[in-house]
């Protein structure tokens, strides 16, 4: 079978893979680079369980081909702490009890990091819009926000 | 010793507590494993057909060219899965649903399967299958089903006599006489509400890896809530030994009822059995909106009489709950939760159970109750009203309490209702004043909780960290709360303690973590598994000490002399014990198995403020507090989190959420764009209080917690977005097109 030969950057290695046409670079993530960080919640960029960073911008990678990866930065989930030090969201998310199943937080720390890497010091608002294309069933939100909050705050040296 | 489990009000060191979750690590890091991520050498993807009819005869299937595709490996039709249900009528229906035998009965109805060596194949095989369908007439509302004239959903089963052919069963709980009540009140109520079909949600679709060998033997890598049920209905359905089917429960993406029943799992496994290799089998979003899990959609007429000085005379309700196409007990669940909040001399429910062609109806967090409840607390509310008095009052007027005669039979215990609404009269919420446009509902919810089997090991490792294996599958971090709940009872540090989610190889039989039943049962089995090994532990330490095992206590994590004859002697802590057993006797372990009682009853009170735009009929919720009775919270961190999501899942119900089906049958919305739930700025910050009653039949008191936060929160939304304008809402969600209707309705007199 053929296959389109893709050369990128995740995490700051470099990777090369083969992929199908009409694979998305999630399911290369998951299927071909066993990165199952992200995930498959809808297929159709409504969840944001599915996002990464692909050169600076949040994307769902679902929406992303595989091919398209091509020549590109990609950022994902497994790539947020720092080897055994876990980045500060992802220490405020365990803290405040910001995940019930967890099957989305992959999706929010992408997005939250994203949110505050442009956005040190957001209002609830702020963090509320931001964080409007990843879905939660289990929180309701209200501890997901405390924590983007409160990393915000320790990230700013507050 | 170990099996009492009366409240005893002792003081906590642990319990209480918010330590870290000990899966917390994985779960931010991207490595916690759930269903759909688990591969197996060699395995293979599943794909489902399903039926775009709402309803159709099967009259036959060509699967010769999908078989005959190069990287086909196995075409699965019912004509592979023989009926061994032998009569259980609920097995049966849980083997067509599975895939359709002889009649598809609702849009997505499963009716074929393929494994293949890639996704692209499997697609190109599911194309390449031929289906013969006679198209038959379909019925999805309500209204329509119960109509003589109606389509004929089920086309063997027998009607009750004097009743349309789609109500499948009905089911009558009460006491006293409610026309004698309706006639001693100064105000009578009569309405009817409509609640439309709302899906679980869950962000993780149902996922699956099986493999069945040639010898019997079998394993199912999947997401559930009970790997022990899906080992049951698997087995049973493809005739396997139930020991020869190892069940391993991965991670669960959320489940709230939904991962209660088998769905593709059985087609896994039969997949992989004519295929001879593992298959990996995934439902799409879409799948899982028109194949899984939906609640009823609901009819229900109300008439509630009430006093002048607000004393409730009589209640009564017919409770209409679609079921999908097989008849099951969600009916029955309405009709006994609809009244339970309240002490009524005369009351009365019946629940008609209505056959729809519409996916099988399952489990929703609370399932059938927050339906009733919206019903109920609505016309409370206007009951309220009518005769001047503050609602709140109204239902600490009527509230049920310790020695009530729930509506549908049992006396309560000590319940903690009345303390909800007290907290609640007391809320700054209550006082707090309402802007524009607003308006401020409040609404109580009930619901059972319930125990079953439960069966725990507590391993003392040589170096005294302790493994708690359960069996109940951590939903949201219940992981976390045995671990509490063991090391309060050994009084060891928390992080001595591992709790890990045995596989159905691994423990004895456990029931589905549902109905608010995993924290409850298994702190129990813990308490009693933990207290069993004290036992042990004591008696080793008896021999370490060379004094008899009488003269040890057990204490803060250490066995120690009692009185002043051994005066002198040290205290030995488990570690020690621990470390010296191979020499004093082997492995310490304790173990406890039970069918657990006694789950002390929930309930919870609300208040909502929400803004609605006249113009548009876009509703805001603005503020909201959940008040409920939790008997102990083990975890506050996780109850809250429960009080919290089971709100907003409430409120995406009462707003927004609903299936939507075409005059086809076919279901309109089947993804997240179009069925939205809630999203993060559609909400403010929702409140907690936590309130705590012992529960008698728990050593801490423990009540589950989970369900009852979705009960009340469609009643307390439609009782302030009644308020805010001015005309009573009786149709759930209230989207914006119908609360733009129910104003102009209004207007226009």
């Amino acid at each position: 079978m053929s296959g389109i030969a893709v050369t990128t950057t995740i995490n700051g290695d470099t990777v090369e893979f083969l992929c199908q046409a009409e694979e998305t670079l999630l399911d290369v993530l998951r299927n071909r680079l066993g990165m199952t960080g992200a995930k498959e919640g809808c297929g159709t960029g409504d969840c944001g369980a599915c996002s990464v960073v692909v050169d600076g911008r949040l994307v769902c990678s679902c929406l992303v081909l595989g091919a398209e990866a091509e020549g590109r930065k990609i950022e994902t989930i497994e790539g947020i702490a720092d080897g055994d030090t876990l980045h500060p969201l992802q220490e405020k998310f365990i803290e405040h009890a910001a995940l019930q199943c967890g099957v989305c937080t992959p999706g929010f720390l992408v997005a939250a990091k994203d949110l505050l890497e442009r956005n040190p010091d957001p209002t609830e608002e702020e963090i509320r819009f931001g964080l409007a294309g990843n879905l939660c069933r289990c929180t309701g939100y209200d501890k997901i926000v405390r924590a983007v909050q409160d990393a915000a705050k320790e990230m700013r040296g507050a | 010793m170990g099996m009492d489990q009366t409240f005893k009000n002792k003081a906590f060191k642990m319990v209480g507590t918010r330590p870290e979750r000990p899966d917390g690590f994985d779960k931010v890091t991207g490595r916690a494993r759930y269903g759909a991520d688990f591969n197996m050498p060699g395995q293979l993807v599943g794909r489902i057909l399903r039926s775009p009819h709402a309803h159709a005869r099967i009259k036959s299937i060509d699967t010769s060219k999908a078989e005959a595709l190069q990287g086909v490996k196995a075409v699965l039709t019912a004509a592979d899965l023989p009926d061994l249900s032998d009569g259980d009528s609920g097995l049966f229906n849980t083997l067509e649903n599975c895939m359709a035998r002889t009649v598809a009965r609702y849009d997505g109805h499963a009716v074929a399967a393929v494994a293949a060596v890639d996704t692209r194949t499997a697609k190109e095989a599911l194309k390449l299958i031929k289906v013969d369908y006679e198209v038959l007439p379909h019925v999805t509302e309500i209204e329509d089903a119960i109509k003589d004239t109606a389509p004929v959903v089920r086309e063997n089963a027998k009607a009750e006599a004097g009743l349309p052919h789609n109500i499948g069963s009905t089911i009558e709980f009460g006491h006293g006489d409610p026309e004698t009540g309706f006639k001693n009140a100064d105000v009578v109520i009569e309405r009817t509400f409509k609640t439309e079909q709302s899906h679980q949600g869950y962000i993780e679709p149902h996922a699956c890896v099986g493999n069945v060998n040639a010898d019997g033997t079998a394993e199912l890598w999947v997401c559930t809530q009970g790997a022990f049920g899906y080992r049951q209905d698997c087995a049973s359905l493809l005739g396997l030994d139930v020991s020869k089917l190892r069940v391993t429960s991965s991670e669960i993406g959320g489940g709230f009822g939904g991962k209660t029943h088998v769905w593709a799992e059985p087609i896994a496994l039969a997949l992989s059995r004519k295929a001879g290799r593992p298959v990996k089998l995934v439902l799409s979003r879409e799948e899982v909106f028109r194949g899984t899990g939906p609640t009823s959609a609901t009819k229900i007429d109300v008439k509630i009489g009430v006093t002048k000085d607000g004393r409730i005379t009589a209640g009564y309700a017919d409770c209409y709950y679609t079921s999908g196409p097989y008849p099951s007990v969600w009916a029955e669940l309405g009709a006994t939760t609809a009244f339970s909040c309240y002490d009524l001399e005369h009351v009365k429910t019946i629940g008609y159970e209505v056959v729809v062609n519409r996916p099988k109806t399952a489990a929703y967090r609370a399932p059938s109750a927050p339906m009733a409840a919206f019903a109920i607390e609505s016309v409370l509310d206007e009951l309220a009203e009518k005769i001047g008095m503050d609602p709140l009052e109204l239902r600490i007027k009527n509230a049920a309490k310790e020695g009530t005669q729930s509506s549908y039979g049992p006396v309560y215990g000590p319940i903690g209702f009345g303390e909800t609404l007290a907290a609640a009269k007391n809320h700054p919420h209550l006082k707090a004043p309402l802007g524009k446009n607003q308006g401020r509902g409040i609404a109580c919810g009930y619901w059972f909780n319930i125990g079953g089997q439960t069966c725990t090991d507590l391993n003392i490792g040589v170096d005294g960290t302790v493994t708690l294996t359960i069996g109940t599958v951590d939903v949201g971090g219940s992981r976390a709360s045995m671990s509490l709940v063991a090391a309060e009872e050994l009084g060891i540090p928390y992080e001595q303690v591992r709790t890990v989610v045995a596989d159905t190889s691994s423990l004895g039989h456990n029931d589905m973590t549902e109905g608010s039943r995993g924290t409850f049962s298994s702190s129990l089995t813990t308490i009693f598994a933990a207290r069993n090994a004290i036992e042990i532990l004591r008696e080793r330490a008896a021999l370490m000490l060379g004094i008899p095992v009488d003269d040890i206590v057990w204490e803060g994590g250490e066995a120690r002399a009692k009185g002043d004859s051994h005066g002198n002697l040290p205290a030995l802590s488990l570690k020690e014990i621990a470390k010296a057993a191979p020499k004093t006797g082997g492995p310490i372990a304790g173990h406890s198995e039970i069918t657990a009682d006694g789950a002390g009853a929930s309930f919870g009170t609300h208040i909502c403020d929400v803004e609605v735009d006249p113009e548009t009929g876009s509703t805001r919720v603005v503020r909201y507090t959940v008040i409920q009775d939790a008997g102990k919270a083990v975890h506050p961190d996780y109850v809250e989190g429960q009080f919290q999501g089971g709100a907003v899942q409430g409120i995406g119900w009462a707003l927004n959420e609903e299936y939507i089906y075409g005059e086809d049958g076919r279901l309109q919305n089947p993804g997240f764009l179009d069925y939205r739930i809630p999203v993060c700025s559609d909400l403010p910050m929702i409140d907690t209080h936590i309130v705590e009653v012992p529960n008698p039949n728990h050593p801490y008191g423990v009540r589950g917690v989970g369900e009852t936060p979705i009960v009340p929160p469609l009643a307390a939304v439609a009782n302030a977005v009644s308020h805010a304008i001015g005309v009573r809402m009786t149709h759930i969600p209230m989207s914006p097109p119908r609360i733009v209707a129910a104003l102009e309705a209004a207007k226009a007199g």
